[in-house]
């Protein structure tokens, strides 16, 4: 009977789980569309074209018309973003205009690079913070939580690009512990890899886990606050259970939602990292591309930055919805 | 001599921070024997749930202890270690909370919230526990195999009391703290619910402290009543005695407050306001209120009375303009008001006014009393500083405070003292016709005494019309002279209270009058049964 009962929860549950999942998807794509119209304008209209950066300042005008009709510059705004469209849509990013290879193939080796990065932060970063913040909510108020809150803030407060140049002095330079530049290349060994990648990783660790530890306290500091922990109290509830069952399945829901959004920025956001450690992900090739006018990897590696935004937070929706059994899927 | 289950002896409790705070708590001694039933009796402040959980071995945060005992079977709760009392809670002494809709976890099924306590010391096994609770799941009148597998949002009021109640007798503790387990519920609920823990209690004999505000509620349940005031006993005494022959002047008082005497005799008057087929309802989602037509006349009070949810706020919320009705006319002096305050023009807007069910959210927390009481006189008569200044220490005159009160805000007021300026607030504008909604059921009784005592003074000073929205029907026989009774959105009953309020009734109406717990009259001869007394 109980069982029963279960089942018939789970398949209500479905019910409505599904279309929200689809529901949202469709969303995404719309806001994706709407972000490729204003990535493919932003590409236009910055200063020169990628003829002009082809054949450098010496170029003909005659030489440069020819190219810019090779390249199909010389089109109608409109005609060369829908004929980008629907190459993208079709799988076609593209080829670079420097070295003529596709940008699928170029872009696939440094999006593994970074998503490495990424996860290898992020393995550290969330049970880092979750159990810095249980600890200082564990500790309220005493000189371990104010270490925990003043360091981590402080930490926050540093540019990234500072951390990671003290980084390299005290480690590297000093110690000689580390390379300062991080090099990888394919065929590499794991541990290898993971070594190199050890300053940038320490890095992006630095820079996010004092967010996250400070939204895992408050989160749980809110929940325990509420009635039913006093109830859970008033039933003999052991203080560990209480703050690791009762006060934590309550506050998973922002939990995540900030865990998400700083897995995003570290795909998204390292940027300043990756050029820092010359580390060859997908921000420093961006950043190249930017500067060498190479207009299709650009436009590529910004659509996919702005789908992995989207991705990301589509995720930490639908998760968040499953912690929550009041936000409707379970009835 | 054998021990009492539970002895308080010399209890005193204090918070921190400010010394020159009264006492929580001071110098109180209680006892409870085995299975019997001790009413804890008081008004807010009155320190009867610092008590209860003191009874428990816990004091809140901010909270402390500082003399006397707390015996529970003879062993002193706050002498031994946390891990020790904790051992207590939900074993031994369990804990019935107030709010069930807050002190459940909302994350976890109640099956799985109710057995926790049974589980932890493997006094049953997962299967044995589960059965239990289902079994007295049923004891308490509930479809049990639905309700346990349920999330706590996806259940009533009323239901999420007794599971609470049956989380609390899972683990067959020798002694329960009820703290208030009625209060939030509806008057129909309430009584349901008193019954089934009265039945639980008696089932499994276990003793119990009840704590409760309302004395005619607790004479039902309780063998020995102990009046608390201001953290101090006032008198204890077996129920029958302290109903019929209460000792002091504040138990009579308290007694007295419960009981109105019908004042109001028939009256017709020039209408002043009129409903005529009133349908109303939010963006989506069906009608709350349906096809409702009533009137009221200059002077007079007509009460609405109905469970949560019959649609009377609603109703209240269409008269002054805040919801738009789908159907319907709203007549005031005999013509139509435009259905949405924003088309109401000032003379209109100034001619309804209304006193909310707490002050606590209808008054502005950052303006002061001046502000709050001088913004009609602002907006409606365009005073000027000096001359507003004069009017609203003249209204809080009228409302029985103390002028220089002007300068102060709202929480450095009482419950009380809030209400009296929502009032003073309302009649700055010299209505014609006044709301209110509720506006004595959040505060003590016998401040709500005085508080209504004022708004029928008031309103029979300036002649205004007045529509009472309420669930307490012993509130509406002293005042309304007309009884409209809503249920699920339709007036199903209507006409003067001495009818309305007598039989025949029809099934509702009877329903609400049988609910209300009645006390016998304080009279000086004994021998005067209670209804439902469990001794």
């Amino acid at each position: 009977m109980t069982i029963a009962i279960a089942a018939l929860q789970r398949r209500r549950w479905h019910r409505g789980l599904w279309p929200y999942i689809a529901r949202r998807l469709l969303a995404g794509a719309a806001l994706l569309l709407v972000l490729s119209s204003l990535i493919f304008l932003g590409t236009a209209l910055l200063p020169g074209d990628a003829a002009s950066a082809l054949l450098g300042r010496s170029a003909t005008p005659a030489a440069l018309a020819e190219l810019r009709e090779k390249l199909g510059l010389d089109q109608p705004l409109i005609t060369r973003y829908l004929t980008w469209l629907s190459a993208f849509v079709q799988g076609d990013l593209g080829n670079s205009l420097m070295n003529g290879r596709a940008v699928s193939d170029s872009i696939a080796a440094r999006l593994g690079n970074t998503l490495f990065l990424a996860g290898f932060a992020a393995s550290i970063v969330i049970p880092l913070s979750i159990f810095l913040g249980l600890f200082s909510v564990r500790y309220r108020d005493s000189v371990i939580d104010r270490t925990i809150t003043f360091v981590t803030r402080g930490l926050v407060a540093l540019p990234e690009f500072f951390v990671g140049y003290l980084l390299i002095y005290a480690l590297s330079i000093s110690l000689g512990w580390f390379s300062s530049s991080s090099t990888v290349f394919p065929g590499m060994s794991l541990s290898s890899r993971v070594v190199a990648t050890v300053l940038p990783c320490l890095t992006l660790v630095i820079a996010i886990t004092g967010h996250v530890t400070t939204m895992v306290r408050a989160c749980v500091l809110d929940v325990l606050s509420r009635p039913y922990i006093e109830m859970a109290v008033l039933k003999g509830v052991p203080h560990g259970t209480i703050v690791w069952r009762h006060a934590l399945a309550n506050a998973l829901s922002p939990i995540i939602n900030v865990v998400l959004i700083n897995l995003a920025y570290l795909v998204a956001g390292v940027v300043v990292v990756e050029v820092v450690f010359v580390y060859p992900g997908m921000g420093q090739f961006m950043v190249d591309s930017v500067f060498n006018r190479d207009i299709p990897v650009v436009q590529a590696s910004a659509l996919l930055f702005a789908a992995i935004y989207i991705g990301l937070n589509l995720c930490a929706d639908v998760l968040a919805v499953l912690a929550n059994p009041r936000l409707g899927f379970t009835s | 001599m054998t021990t009492s289950l539970l002895e308080i002896r010399n209890l005193t409790v204090r918070a921190h921070g400010n010394p020159a705070a009264p006492l929580l708590v001071s110098d109180v001694s209680l006892r409870v024997e085995r299975g019997t039933v001790l009413g804890l009796i008081g008004e807010s402040g009155a320190g009867k749930s610092t008590i209860g959980l003191a009874a428990l071995g816990y004091a809140r945060a901010g909270t402390s202890i500082t003399s006397g005992s707390v015996r529970f079977d003879g062993i002193d709760l706050f002498q031994e270690s946390e891990s020790y009392r904790r051992a207590l809670r939900g074993q031994r002494i369990a804990y019935v909370a107030q709010s069930a809709t807050a002190s459940f976890n909302p994350a976890f099924r109640l099956l799985d919230q109710i057995i926790e306590s049974s589980l932890r010391v493997n006094r049953l096994d997962r299967g044995a526990a589960q059965e239990r609770a289902l079994t007295l799941l049923d004891v308490m009148g509930l479809d049990a195999r639905t309700i346990a597998m349920r999330f706590p949002h996806e259940v009533s009021g009323g239901q999420l009391q007794r599971a609470m109640t049956v989380m609390a007798l899972c683990a067959r503790p020798d002694l329960i703290i009820f703290d208030e387990p009625t209060t939030a519920l509806d008057v129909t609920t309430q009584q349901d619910v008193l019954k089934a823990i009265q039945h639980a209690i008696e089932l499994q004999s276990t003793a119990a402290i009840y704590i409760s505000h309302d004395l005619a509620l607790v004479s039902q349940v309780a063998d020995r009543i102990h009046v608390l005031r201001h953290g101090c006993t006032v008198e204890e005494a077996p129920t029958i005695d302290l109903v019929t022959r209460p000792s002091t002047p504040y138990t009579r008082a308290l007694l007295e407050a419960g009981v109105h005497e019908t004042t109001v005799g028939h009256r017709d008057a020039h209408v002043a306001l009129e409903l005529q087929g009133i349908t109303a309802g939010y963006q989506t989602g069906s009608a709350i209120v349906r096809d409702v037509s009533l009137a009221i006349g200059r002077g007079e009070t007509l009460a609405l009375v109905g469970e949560s949810g019959s649609g009377k706020s609603t109703l209240g919320r269409v008269v002054n303009g805040l919801l738009r009705p789908r159907t319907g006319r709203i007549l005031f002096d005999g013509r139509e008001l435009a259905p949405s305050i924003h088309n109401r023009p000032l003379a209109d807007r100034r001619a309804i006014q209304t006193v909310h069910q707490t002050p606590d959210t209808s008054l502005n927390p950052r303006h002061r009393i001046e502000e709050i009481v001088g913004r009609p006189l602002a907006i409606y008569e365009n005073l000027g500083r000096q001359q507003r200044k004069d009017r609203v220490g003249a209204l809080l005159e009228q409302v029985e405070l103390s002028p220089s009160l002007a300068r102060r805000f709202p929480a450095e007021l009482s419950g009380g003292q809030k209400q009296r300026v929502a009032i003073a607030r309302a009649i700055a504008a010299r209505p014609q016709i006044l709301i209110c909604d509720e506006p004595t059921s959040a505060l003590d009784t016998l401040v709500a005494r005085d508080v209504l005592a004022l708004l029928m003074r008031l309103q029979a000073e300036n002649s205004i019309g007045c529509l009472f929205i309420t669930h307490d029907l012993n509130i509406v026989r002293s005042i309304a002279s007309r009884t409209a009774v809503l249920r699920h959105g339709q007036i199903v009953r209507a006409g003067y209270t001495s009818e309305v309020l007598a039989p025949p009734f029809d099934d509702y109406t009877g329903k609400l009058v049988a609910a209300v717990p009645t006390l016998p009259r304080v009279d000086p001869e004994p021998a005067l049964t209670l209804k439902w007394n469990a001794g």
